[in-house]
């Protein structure tokens, strides 16, 4: 076992007996089962972790938390890494490996370095100044930006992890679980609400996994005996949840809290097996206690960011919690009492304790008494003015203080340390409160912004309200709980209060920057974004008054840590600049998450095969057995073409086009929207929703229709079928089944109430089989004897009910070819039944089964368009020449006002036209603009654009249907298509480019 | 010819032996093939129409939100104010079709035939909560949502129809059975198929 050089011999909440190796920067060392990545670090005396972001400063480990703005390693390798991880929430676990970030070629000797050199070339709006100007030379900046901005690497595999997410529901969620939280849950708890608790740390606890328990006393126990029963009875009760390991970070609206519970990062790869990594709760709870603690911030002071120098409450988490001694001599600089406890831990834990610096001149308090007594020198109405060391901090100088606390005099004294164990007091933690939309108010004893009036259903209770003494937690806490759970809904006594013995704290002193006799000295405030006082002088100097805008221009308070530590400094510091209050100047927005959120566990299971519903027709099997290629049509997998082996795209749709006018062509129609309309208005309905009229439709025959938005642009089209005096059967396109059941709803609920009319989606119901071509109806025959089918009979746009290969169908006479065509519909479940008996029954004739690209140009060549296609929301029916399908004798219809304004009764419009390209090889880009005239370059005039284009095997040539301006004016004009390649030259022709007469179509 | 004998449910194509169902860590799954299923629509302040619906399946259909009611082998669930499923036996869906028509000839009804539109997943065992919240965002917790409750809701990305038939205390309990349209139950599927594993 390799000696951990600052481990303590006792105490702590480490496991001695369960070592862990680790690697740190390829360095092999050893820590124990309860440490973190940074008290394994500390325990081996490694401060000096990362490179700072901008100045590529040396950086050790600050806090102990989440807070943490320095210690963010690399974690893992391969596709399992992980960026900007930090070191102090890491749980240490055996095989763990972490490297440090943004150096460059190691972390002792880092290129990078050169920045701090810099410096002073590298002021705030750095990247703004100077990489504005020549717009052109953008391209190159911009690679060597990218380069150098960000921390850790992403990992470039794909991640073979499983991340779960799951939904909750809860009366009471206490976030957070110190001693507010604990106590909360408990009153909560004992009502019989649904509670959950949370925390994001390994243990319940909080602060008090920290305390030395010398000091404090919950109900004559020590404050551990008390932890231990309170999660023992939360455990105990059945509707309570109980997530360690989880931190809520993001406080959405109607109490929705997203949060993340860690299920195997802290385990060695082998134990983790097959669980999900992490899971993604999304919570809504009925009443929220935020019991969130709060976080210590830094002293502004000169070269305050050197290795060794922390959070003082971290230096007592570290001895308390860690057993390990953040070095071997200490000084402590503080304006207030909590530090003290700092000084008295490590003390006691053996590390020299050369003096405690207290900007304050009057220092009342208990703990600095028990210091005093304890015989650590404490400087009243001093400060440090500056540091020493390279790597780690090596000492410190001490100067006193002017009465005003804004200057220093006297002799400079130098102590020796290599450990520097800051206070500046505590901040609430109000994030959540303020994602919540909760409003702050600034308490300027303790200097601190506290949860004003909630917003939403939630209450703060302990640090995060600005209560810090261990009483006001557990008072404030049970309270919470109880009262939450009664607005819940729940009934419960009041609890006893739980007596607490604590220190009692004196009042602090804020100086906001501790003055330095040197001017030059760097005192940084974001230390994750290297932001110093100067940055943020030299924005309220250039002008800057917005806090919002000095955060973007220095970029404090951004990043991963989002300004945990330095967002109230940084503020104050902008307000003295100003000569301002601090609450005038405001805070930024606290936004989610409150500390980052892997993108694999809000991606969930919706990924590969889960990503998106894939959905099949019930003959989908089979397209899948023939090698048909798939098209996308919303979530719905269409046969796209079938291509035989060694067939290119073009010769397979060629084959298909061919065979559906020579022979027959089977197409699977499932996809088509299908709504059953019924009522006594369903006519009058009808009426209403298309353009033409439905009144006297025969029972039994199909129309065609065209549906307009209120603004009279096309939406949708389909044929529409008459089962009966009050009932008709409605196609709509694939893509808009469900938006045209909505449309139709709506105006049924919300317009047209006293219509009775009921609409029902049969879209699924039904497998739809169109076969088409000369020998149709052979083959129809062929499977449906008992059916009549001669045109006398079953003429186009007819519908005849009748078993079809055995099963009781309902056929349409319809075309979308120019052909004949039948569209056979049987119950999903007979689909694949029917329609292996039709390709049996059709192979005399060489049945050929046809994709949606061959469907596309056989429609093309009649000219048929497609709502979506040749329409795009700027179309009406005029545009398209569809003149004779808008009924202007009926009545209203939606869309009709419309088509009378101004600006759609034009004449200049785009209209539908056909186009011929001077090379009847050459098939036009769908998508192409047209022009009349070429120029050397853009911009020229496009008066249309190309909406279908196709190779028409059937014409021997090339056909493009286009919307042109006056293009039904222009007929036989030249036109051009302006390509990279050069102009393609087109004539405009009628968009019907096949049996313009419709003879096949009754042949 | 086509065998009418070849029948195809939605889920035919996952079946191992025939049997599409599988079981996991304190759940099953399993597809409820080709059950009737009808949609009726109606006025449900006409007493009228209630009274023949009465009469045509000795049913009284559920008024409240999101219930359901039951005379074997049919039962009724709420989908939406003037909206119910009507859940039948396999192949008895024409039968109830037919009887409603003749009853309900007079009057604004409408009586429509979804038994193939939709496939039926059932979801039974002591975790079936927990799935169906890994995908469903509706309080699910015993105290909201019990034995003959209905909800229209999503599972993932899938919108369904969820019914409760079955409580915790009984046997095997609780029971789901989630109402898919036909083309999304593969997808949905393959959903609890990756959970319950």
């Amino acid at each position: 076992m390799k000696r951990q050089r600052f481990r303590l011999p006792s105490g702590g909440r480490i496991d001695r007996g369960d070592a862990r190796a680790f690697s740190f920067n390829g360095r092999r060392y050893y820590g124990f089962s309860g440490d973190t990545l940074a008290s394994a670090l500390l325990a081996n005396g490694v401060h000096f972790v990362g490179r700072s972001f901008k100045y590529h400063r040396p950086r050790g480990v600050l806090g102990s938390g989440a807070e943490e703005p320095n210690a963010l390693v690399q974690l893992g390798a391969g596709a399992r890494t992980d960026p900007n991880m930090r070191a102090t929430t890491t749980e240490l676990f055996d095989g763990l490996r972490a490297a440090s970030q943004n150096c460059w070629p190691t972390l002792r000797f880092d290129i990078g370095g050169i920045n701090d050199r810099l410096s002073g070339l590298l002021p705030a709006g750095f990247y703004y100044k100077t990489f504005m100007q020549p717009a052109r030379l953008w391209k190159l900046y911009e690679k060597f930006i990218r380069r150098a901005a960000g921390l850790g690497r992403a990992p470039t595999e794909r991640d073979p992890d499983r991340y779960d997410q799951q939904y909750a529901h809860c009366d009471v969620l206490v976030v957070g679980a110190g001693p507010a939280g604990l106590a909360a849950a408990l009153a909560a708890g004992r009502t019989g609400a649904r509670v959950f608790v949370v925390d994001e740390q390994a243990e319940f606890g909080g602060t008090m996994l920290a305390e030395s328990g010398r000091h404090i006393r919950i109900r004559d126990t020590s404050p551990d005996a008390w932890r231990e029963d309170t999660i023992a009875a939360l455990e105990d009760m059945s509707d309570v949840t109980v997530l360690p390991r989880t931190t809520a970070f993001g406080y959405y609206t109607h109490n929705f809290i997203g949060m993340l519970e860690r299920l195997t990062d802290h385990l060695p790869r082998a134990e983790a097996g097959n669980q999900a990594r992490q899971r993604l709760w999304k919570l809504r709870a009925k009443e929220v206690v935020l019991a969130t603690g709060s976080i210590e911030r830094p002293l502004v002071f000169a070269e305050n960011d050197r290795p060794g120098i922390l959070l003082a409450g971290a230096a007592r988490e570290f001895v308390n919690r860690y057993a390990v001694a953040p070095g071997t001599r200490a000084v402590v600089f503080t304006n207030n009492d909590s530090a003290y406890a700092a000084a008295l831990d490590m003390a006691a834990a053996g590390v020299a304790v050369e003096a405690v610096i207290d900007l304050r001149t009057e220092v009342e308090g208990d703990l600095p008494r028990l210091a005093r007594e304890a015989g650590i020198p404490v400087l009243q109405g001093y400060a440090v003015v500056a540091t020493s060391g390279r790597h780690r901090v090596t000492g410190v100088t001490v100067m006193r203080l002017n009465d005003a606390g804004d200057g220093v005099s006297g002799t400079a004294r130098k102590l020796r340390c290599d450990c520097v164990a800051v206070s500046g007091g505590w901040n609430p933690a109000v994030h959540l409160f303020s994602q919540s939309r909760g409003k702050l108010n600034f308490q300027s004893e303790m200097n601190i912004f506290v949860p004003g009036e909630s917003v939403q259903a939630a209450r703060s209770a302990g640090a995060c309200n600005g209560s810090f003494s261990l009483a006001e937690c557990l008072k404030e806490g049970a309270d919470a709980g109880l009262a939450a759970a009664r607005v819940a809904g729940f009934e419960g006594a009041d609890a006893a209060t739980l007596a607490a013995i604590e220190p009692a704290d004196g009042p602090q002193r804020s100086l906001w920057r501790v003055p330095s006799e040197r001017k030059d000295a760097r005192m940084f405030v974001d230390f994750q974004n290297d932001v110093t006082t100067k940055d943020l002088d030299l924005a309220v100097r250039e002008g800057y008054r917005s806090i919002e805008h000095v955060k973007r221009y220095t970029t404090t308070g951004m990043g991963t840590d989002q300004g945990k530590t330095g967002n109230v400094n940084a503020l104050a510091i902008v307000a003295g600049s100003l000569g301002a209050e601090i609450p005038a100047v405001g805070v930024t927005t606290f936004r989610a998450p409150y500390t980052p959120v892997t993108f694999g566990a809000i991606a969930g299971r919706h990924v590969g095969g889960l990503f998106d519903p894939v959905r099949g027709t019930p003959m989908h099997e089979w397209h899948v057995q023939c090698g048909a290629k798939f098209e996308d049509v919303g979530q719905w997998k269409r046969a796209w073409y079938y291509p035989r082996e060694g067939e290119t795209m073009r010769q397979a749709v060629d084959r298909e086009v061919r065979a559906a006018r020579e022979s027959v062509g089977i197409l699977d129609y499932s996809t088509l929207g299908k709504i059953d309309i019924r009522g006594p208005d369903a006519a009058a309905f009808l009426n209403r929703v298309y353009t033409n009229a439905w009144t006297k439709l025969g029972v039994g025959r199909c129309r065609y229709g065209l549906m307009l938005r209120d603004d009279g642009m096309v939406m949708d089209d389909g044929v529409t079928l008459r089962l009966g005096e009050n009932h008709f059967l409605m196609t709509t396109t694939t893509g808009n089944a469900a938006s045209v059941l909505s449309w139709l709803e709506e105006w049924l609920q919300t317009e047209w109430p006293e219509l009775q009319v009921y609409c029902t989606s049969v879209t699924e119901q039904y497998a739809t089989i169109s076969i088409c071509g000369p020998n149709a109806r052979a083959l129809l025959g062929a499977v449906a004897p008992e059916m009549r089918l001669g045109g006398d009979v079953f003429p186009h746009m007819s519908m005849q009910e009748g078993m079809v290969a055995g099963v009781a169908a309902r056929v349409l006479r319809v075309s979308f070819t120019g052909e004949i065509g039948f569209e056979i519909n049987v119950p999903a479940r007979h689909g694949r039944a029917v329609w292996d008996a039709l390709i049996e029954a059709g192979a005399p004739h060489g049945i050929t089964s046809y994709g949606t690209e061959a469907m596309h140009v056989l429609r093309a060549e009649k000219g048929f368009v497609i709502a979506g296609q040749e329409s795009d929301g700027t179309v009406t029916p005029i545009d398209l020449g569809m003149d004779w399908i808008v009924n202007w004798t009926k009545g209203d219809f939606i869309g009709r006002r419309s088509l009378n304004r101004s600006d759609t009764a034009r004449e200049d419009r785009k209209q539908l036209v056909g186009l011929f390209t001077a090379d009847p090889q050459t098939v036009l880009d769908e998508g192409s603009q047209i022009v009349e005239r070429v120029s050397e370059a853009p911009p020229m005039d496009m008066i249309g654009h190309v909406t279908s284009s196709y190779y028409s095997p059937n014409l021997g040539r090339s056909i493009a249907l286009a919307m042109i301006r006056s293009g039904r004016g222009r007929l036989g004009e030249t036109l051009y298509a302006p390509m990279p390649d050069g102009p393609i030259e087109v004539t405009v022709t009628s968009p019907v480019f096949f049996d313009p007469e419709g003879t096949r179509l009754n042949g | 010819m086509a065998e009418p004998g070849k029948i195809r449910s939605a889920l035919a194509h996952c079946a191992i032996d025939g049997v599409v169902a599988k079981s996991g860590l304190d759940a099953s799954i399993s597809e409820q093939a080709f059950v009737g299923k009808v949609v009726l629509r109606g006025n449900p302040s006409d007493s009228e129409f209630l009274a023949t619906v009465r009469g045509a399946l000795e049913l009284d259909l559920p008024l409240a939100p999101n219930t359901s009611s039951e005379t074997p082998p049919v039962s009724a669930l709420w989908l939406g104010p003037d909206e119910w499923m009507l859940i039948c036996a396999p192949g008895s869906e024409a039968a109830v079709v037919d009887s409603l028509n003749a009853a309900l000839a007079e009057g604004h009804s409408t009586v429509v035939d979804v038994s193939d539109a939709y496939t039926v997943l059932r979801l039974s065992g002591p975790a079936s909560r927990t799935i169906l919240a890994k995908g469903c965002a509706l309080d699910l917790h015993p105290r909201a949502f019990a034995f003959g409750d209905v909800a229209r809701t999503m599972i993932a990305k899938a919108d369904v129809i969820l019914h409760q038939t079955a409580d915790e205390t009984d046997d095997g309990g609780p029971v789901f059975d989630v109402y898919v349209a036909r083309s999304f139950a593969d997808y949905l599927w393959r959903w609890f198929d990756k959970i319950i594993n």
